[in-house]
């Protein structure tokens, strides 16, 4: 039977739970705007990591090379698009 | 009247009424010839509900080249007005107007077009499918950007154009600055062509990755293929940047958002940055399909294979990452520090380096080659040179401290017009008259297609290259006049005299179709260039289905082993083919996306949601749609084929 139960789903649907509960504490919780904003941060990527492999199966077919490739990829350009922004407009300004 | 008044230009001029004039004759032309000739069930089954690559792939070409013309009219009238100095023949807002619709058609309404013209008809071809890999998708595509473009072109009849140039930085483009609704035009416009051209990236990505030919894995892709799949990857981590941009100028003049405002919190320069962004991987877009086409056909034409294709697609794949790093240096005199300048600098010159790769490979390709100088090797051999300009004074730009002198100077038009020419326009007019063969049956005449050339080539230097002077020599780009003293006259005549023979060239191309039509050889093969790849192993014109048989892949040039080694391509029986069936929803659903962006260019709120509530409705008729394509039974492709080359080869 163990092997009919979709213990990663189930696992994955908890540990989405959790990451919402740890979110929804910068509401309730009196923190700094820093903190808060990192909190929130840190919670959406990982619950977008979460939903990506344990619920849209990222990583259970054979173009799991090609999938991952474009997510980093994506990334990359994101982080890009994002730094550089903040460098010209703000830090650098 | 009131509510009409909206509709009327705020600065007309008897030019535009003439225009107006000349647009409601042209339709009633066509409507009337449509039914005089009974077209309008042709037009219909074969070409408006079509998802056939290859005539969707010719509807991009004729579309790009009635917007060529366009935007080579609005170019001549600029070199016009600027040949004397203190002219009058154009005022200051007419323009703007011409050289903000000149930027725009050329670059999204006319070399994009043309890219998606070649990749459709030719990719599918090239890798041995039967088509794109989500047809009816491409045909909204399509028709998507024929939407947006018809709603930008009808700007300057209806409301006024767009007039804070092809970039439109905010806050100019906003509405303190800009009150007419041309930068509405702008933006709805350009929207709905880039989620066409979005579309497009993903369905020739799936396509690429998904439909190759038995045998032909990545690095066994022709080069055309290759920089297709590269453009598409840009495309789809580019587009999407665009249409936030896009969006949040939209909220910022239509609903008083501000987000590009100088006050109340808005960042005006975020725009440019915004823009760029997206910017500046575009103008990989335009050049890498460009790239794979001159491989194309330098390796056809110098009779060898092309040199280092390895080293070849690394580039094209370190090109694509590149683009997305050195946007700064479109506005290196913003007001941003030195550090940020010297990290953009170097990424601008680096993207040189794997440029410098890809011209030293052609010429490579061309050593020791039996070189054939036809048309389109005229275009890929003059292309390189004149790059080579465009390249080298994009370094001189790409020196931070040295762009304070030439930035938006006549220098740097002369800089881009350098590369995009070259390698839009000539890697268009090349892939056109390379592939025109397998579109239409006949080949352009060779004669006819050289005098272009020299034209072109000619006159494109003779316009560009005083550029350089005059902008050294301080005159600024999109000034509408100059003063006598200021020197700058007799250079600016020459670029006129200059357009004037680019102009020259053009006409002969149109007159070359022409000429070609009534007068070319039908009887020409299926591989009339002697070619190496597989779009020129099936029949000519081609048959809905491509090929009969699927062709089997083991080496990059598999149709040239097949020619010299006689290795084997169609392997197998010839069994029923599953086709997809034509559908009017992309057109009409396009069409409805038209009137959607009317509406908000005029802030007309009741069609914008009745029009908004039909788009969906169009997308839930899809879901909700049964269409399971058709079958082409086995009888119907070897009738088909009887005297096809596929078969005929077979025989030898």
């Amino acid at each position: 039977m163990s092997e009919l139960f979709p213990r990663k789903q189930v696992m994955g649907f908890v540990f989405s739970l959790v990451l919402t509960a740890a979110a929804l504490t910068v509401y309730f919780l009196d923190v700094s705007f820093a903190v808060g904003m990192t909190i929130l941060l840190a919670t959406a990527f990982i619950q977008a990591a979460v939903q990506l492999v344990g619920f849209m199966h990222a990583g259970e077919s054979e173009d799991k090379v090609a999938i991952y490739a474009n997510i980093y990829y994506g990334i990359a350009i994101a982080l890009v698009t994002i730094f550089g922004t903040l460098l010209i407009l703000v830090w650098d300004m | 009247m009131d509510y009409f008044d909206r509709f009327a230009i705020p600065h007309p001029s008897p030019a535009i009424y003439a225009s107006m004039v000349a647009i409601g004759l042209t339709v009633i032309a066509i409507l009337i010839g449509l039914t005089y000739f009974k077209k309008w069930g042709y037009l219909w089954r074969e070409w408006l509900t079509t998802v056939d690559h290859k005539r969707i792939g010719i509807m991009y070409i004729i579309a790009a080249l009635l917007m060529l013309f366009r935007g080579g009219v609005d170019a001549l009238m600029m070199r016009a007005q600027t040949a004397v100095p203190d002219n009058k023949l154009l005022d200051a807002q007419h323009y703007n107007e011409v050289f903000t619709t000149h930027g725009v058609v050329m670059i999204i309404f006319m070399a994009m077009p043309f890219i998606y013209a070649l990749m459709n008809f030719v990719v599918p071809l090239q890798i041995g499918a039967r088509d794109v890999a989500f047809p009816r998708l491409n045909a909204l595509s399509f028709w998507l950007f024929f939407m947006g473009a018809m709603l930008f072109n009808i700007s300057f009849v209806i409301g006024g154009s767009p007039d804070a140039g092809w970039t439109s930085y905010f806050p100019l483009a906003g509405n303190d600055f800009s009150q007419s609704v041309g930068t509405n035009y702008y933006l709805m416009s350009i929207q709905i062509a880039g989620i066409g051209t979005l579309i497009s990236g993903i369905n020739f990505i799936t396509t690429i990755f998904k439909m190759r030919a038995p045998g032909m894995k990545l690095m066994k892709m022709p080069m055309f293929t290759w920089t297709a799949l590269i453009t598409n990857a840009i495309v789809v981590f580019a587009f999407p940047v665009l249409t936030v941009t896009l969006l949040l100028g939209t909220m910022d003049r239509l609903f008083g958002t501000h987000i590009f405002s100088m006050t109340n919190g808005g960042m005006d320069m975020l725009w440019a940055n915004l823009f760029w962004v997206w910017g500046h991987p575009e103008v990989y877009i335009l050049i890498l399909p460009a790239f794979g086409i001159y491989s194309e056909i330098i390796s056809t034409f110098s009779r060898r294979n092309l040199y280092g294709y390895t080293s070849m697609v690394a580039s094209i794949v370190i090109i694509s990452f590149f683009s997305f790093l050195v946007w700064t240096h479109h506005f290196f005199t913003m007001g941003q520090g030195p550090l940020t300048n010297s990290i953009f600098s170097i990424t601008t010159m680096a993207i040189a380096i794997p440029t410098g790769i890809k011209i030293f490979n052609w010429l490579l390709t061309m050593r020791k080659g039996k070189i054939e100088f036809t048309v389109p090797m005229l275009y890929s051999v003059g292309f390189i040179p004149i790059f080579t300009i465009g390249g080298v004074t994009g370094v001189m730009l790409g020196m931070a401290s040295a762009d304070y002198q030439y930035h938006n100077t006549m220098f740097l038009v002369a800089h881009f017009h350098y590369t995009i020419i070259p390698g839009v326009v000539f890697a268009m007019l090349a892939g056109l008259t390379y592939w025109w063969p397998k579109m239409f049956g006949f080949m352009l005449n060779e004669r006819i297609g050289k005098w272009a050339f020299w034209f072109i080539a000619i006159g494109f230097n003779v316009t560009f290259f005083p550029m350089f002077f005059t902008g050294l020599d301080g005159q600024a780009r999109r000034m509408y006049t100059y003063s006598e003293a200021s020197g700058y006259g007799p250079l600016n005549m020459l670029s006129f005299v200059g357009a004037v023979g680019l102009a020259i060239g053009f006409a002969l191309i149109v007159y070359n179709v022409y000429y070609s039509t009534r007068h070319s050889s039908r009887n020409i093969g299926s591989d009339p260039w002697d070619a190496r790849t597989l779009e020129w192993a099936t029949q000519t014109p081609v048959q809905s289905y491509n090929f009969a048989r699927t062709p089997h892949v083991d080496s990059i040039e598999a149709f040239w082993d097949y020619k010299k080694k006689g290795t084997p391509l169609f392997k197998g029986d010839i069994e029923k083919i599953h086709m997809p069936n034509n559908s009017g929803v992309p057109f009409i659903m396009s069409c409805i996306f038209f009137v959607w962006g009317f509406s908000f260019v005029f802030s007309m709120w009741i069609p914008a949601i009745i029009t908004t509530i039909a788009i969906f409705a169009c997308m839930a008729h899809r879901s909700f749609e049964k269409d399971d394509g058709h079958y082409i039974s086995v009888e119907e492709i070897e009738d088909t084929e009887k005297d096809g080359e596929v078969l005929a080869y077979e025989n030898r």
